[in-house]
């Protein structure tokens, strides 16, 4: 187990450096610079320009910046944001909170409800409701999610009324951010009906943001389990005598959940890029909002580090995953 | 009364009209008996276990005038009391012993399961008997076998852990479907000689399902010879090997090698068992027969018992007496 976990670490540091190098390159391939967006309509002078870009350092050649640019994350400093003086590193531990409760919120939701759909449709197999299901995880995995989150605020917030459209909670409560995640921080303020608000606020940009990794879920605990259901070993299991139901969820789903675990760790990617778009519709104040912001203002710091952050996480999430991978299937364990 | 007795059982898949895997078997187990099914591949031996076991699943339709297991009509069982007996006091061990066990969980688990489920033994208990049961299947080092999972044990090792599941609940009759099939000659001669070790052991009855004559003639008190999902042939051992009644019968002992020592080739019988699309009319061998009559083309022979067992066909040989 340790050199699996060795030989994954080691894979880490080429990755690193290809998405240093990426984030660096694409934002300076954007037309602009930070400067003539700081300007706005005006028509720039050229020397004061110039003056503030050699103040921001990007006037040397592009290597010279990306050494720079190296050389400061390797003494551990992200730089600060153009636009508000701020550190990068604060203000994404400021926001991240925001971002990870609505993306646990969705894999919970799409988790919890893909496998469950995923059991039946193949238990079902070839019923109205496998149709249903696959049919409508098709729908939900084609769907544009700007466009989707517009049609569930239409109809729940504006229609129903049963939801608000947008942000974390009502203007009307003051949250001391304790943690920073807003379902814990309304319980520990002990305000009446905040933690209820925050909910409220919390449902529909889940369920808009998990919509994707439902239908990828659903789709493939089925095909996983409609596999697994054809082992011999789940035979065995029948013929010993044990219910179905330990027959199907003991037997049969503990070894079809191996592939799902898998898709369900490249979700989190989806989810990070979905939560962009969910979060801007929504009003959502997280990293994904931010970085939209900071690409709109080429705010060079925030754009890079935000997204190497981001970057980040995902390989330690897939990580995670391969080490949850491994727990979960012997065969890979004791591979050498 | 004996063990098992099989009354005109009829497995189809798909609707009522469909050509049925298993036609009107009738099969009789007795107690501490071993019966051997042999025939070729299709011709529905292990579906008449599955079916016994309540294995088949939908679309797959079995029925049966009885299916009497020590008494009981399992055909008339709900899950619940059904799951009482399957596992218990009748158990299966499968042909592939690699991809029998489940990959995701211990030897020791997979056997324990059997233990809680029809013994009600648990912890301490359960793995001690686990452990007994290792050691009962000649596994070495059985303690340390306990923690070990599936690929870690070779075709051999697997087949032992799953004969040691079956027998978990000491069950009166065993269902070894090609037990050795997957495994290499030597293996396959030491798990033989286990089961029929056990099967002596528990005084507990065996059928065995297989292709293999040779064990056949080694080790069962009868054999029921099937074809096309019919039974064919019963009869004793070795009567049935010296003068076997059923054209059959003959063929399947003319195919084994050491009956064709001197000849150039090996003998056979051409043709394949008929299939969903290609069923005679009449005797479902005559279009293989060598002995096939314009008769036997036109009517079904049924299963008549004669002074040694019983043969379908209207011109058995090597009879000295006609047919009853």
């Amino acid at each position: 187990m340790l050199s699996f976990i060795a030989r994954r670490l080691g894979l880490l540091i080429p990755t690193f450096f290809g998405v240093t190098l990426l984030t660096f390159a694409l934002i300076r391939l954007i037309p602009g610079d930070p400067v003539e967006v700081m300007m706005g309509e005006r028509r720039v002078d050229p020397e004061m320009h110039a003056q503030a870009m050699e103040r921001l350092g990007l006037n040397k050649p592009l290597y010279a910046q990306y050494l720079d640019y190296i050389g400061k994350l390797a003494q551990g400093d992200l730089g600060e944001s153009l636009r508000t003086r701020e550190s990068v590193w604060s203000e994404f531990l400021t926001l991240f909170p925001a971002t990870v409760e609505l993306a646990l919120a969705a894999l919970l939701f799409a988790g919890t409800l893909g496998v469950l759909a995923g059991v039946i449709a193949a238990l079902k197999r070839g019923s109205l409701f496998d149709h249903g299901v696959m049919g409508i995880s098709l729908t939900g995995y084609s769907m544009p999610i700007f466009w989707w989150g517009l049609i569930l605020i239409m109809f729940f917030s504006v229609g129903l009324g049963w939801t608000p459209v947008s942000g974390r909670i009502d203007l009307l409560y003051d949250i001391e951010p304790v943690t920073g995640f807003m379902l814990i921080d309304t319980l520990l303020s002990e305000e009446e009906g905040a933690f209820v608000d925050a909910l409220r606020h919390l449902i529909l940009p889940a369920i808009v943001l998990g919509t994707i990794p439902l239908a990828v879920i659903a789709r493939m605990t089925r095909s996983a389990m409609l596999e697994v259901l054809r082992e011999d070993y789940v035979r065995t299991a029948r013929a010993k005598g044990l219910s179905p139901a330990r027959v199907v969820f003991v037997h049969a789903l503990r070894n079809a959940l191996i592939p799902v675990l898998t898709v369900f760790g490249l979700q989190i990617g989806t989810l990070l890029a979905g939560a962009v778009l969910t979060e801007t519709i929504f009003s959502w104040p997280g990293i994904g909002k931010w970085l939209i912001e900071s690409i709109g203002a080429r705010d060079y710091p925030v754009v890079q580090n935000g997204i190497l952050l981001i970057a980040c996480l995902v390989i330690l999430v897939n990580f995670t995953v391969d080490i949850l991978y491994g727990l979960a299937n012997p065969r890979i364990r004791h591979q050498r | 009364m004996s063990l098992l007795d099989i009354k005109n059982l009829s497995v189809r898949f798909g609707d009522a009209n469909a050509v049925p895997v298993v036609d009107g078997l009738d099969l009789r187990v007795d107690k501490g008996e071993v019966l051997a099914i042999v025939g070729e591949s299709g011709s529905g031996k292990s579906v008449t276990m599955m079916a016994l076991m309540g294995l088949i699943d939908a679309p797959g339709i079995v029925s049966a005038d009885s299916l009497s297991f020590d008494g009981t009509d399992m055909l008339k069982l709900k899950g619940r009391q059904r799951r009482r007996i399957v596992g218990k006091d009748l158990a299966m061990v499968f042909q592939d012993p690699m991809t029998a066990l489940n990959p995701s969980y211990t030897v020791g688990f997979q056997i324990e399961e059997v233990l809680r489920q029809h013994l009600g033994l648990s912890g301490k208990a359960a793995r001690q008997r686990a452990l007994e049961l290792l050691e009962r299947v000649e596994i070495p080092g059985a303690a340390s076998r306990l923690d070990a999972y599936p690929h870690q044990l070779s075709g051999g090792m697997s087949q032992r852990v799953a004969i040691a599941m079956a027998i978990a609940g000491e069950p009166k009759l065993l269902i070894a479907d090609e037990p050795t099939t997957a495994l290499d000659v030597t293996i396959q001669a030491q798990i033989m000689d286990l089961l029929l070790d056990l099967q002596r052991d528990q005084g507990m009855a065996l059928v065995l399902i297989t292709h293999d004559l040779a064990v056949v003639a080694e080790t069962a008190d009868r054999v029921c010879v099937m074809y096309a999902g019919q039974a064919v042939e019963v009869g004793q051992v070795p009567a049935l090997f010296e003068a076997p009644t059923h054209p059959y019968t003959e063929a399947l002992l003319a195919a084994i090698p050491e009956h064709s020592q001197g000849a150039r080739r090996l003998a056979t019988l051409p043709g394949i068992v008929p299939g969903r699309y290609d069923r005679p009319h009449g005797c479902l061998l005559s279009p293989r027969c060598p002995y096939a009559q314009a008769n036997c083309r036109e009517r079904r022979p049924g299963l008549d018992a004669h002074e040694r067992g019983a043969v379908r066909c209207f011109y058995p040989l090597n009879l000295s007496s006609e047919v009853a």
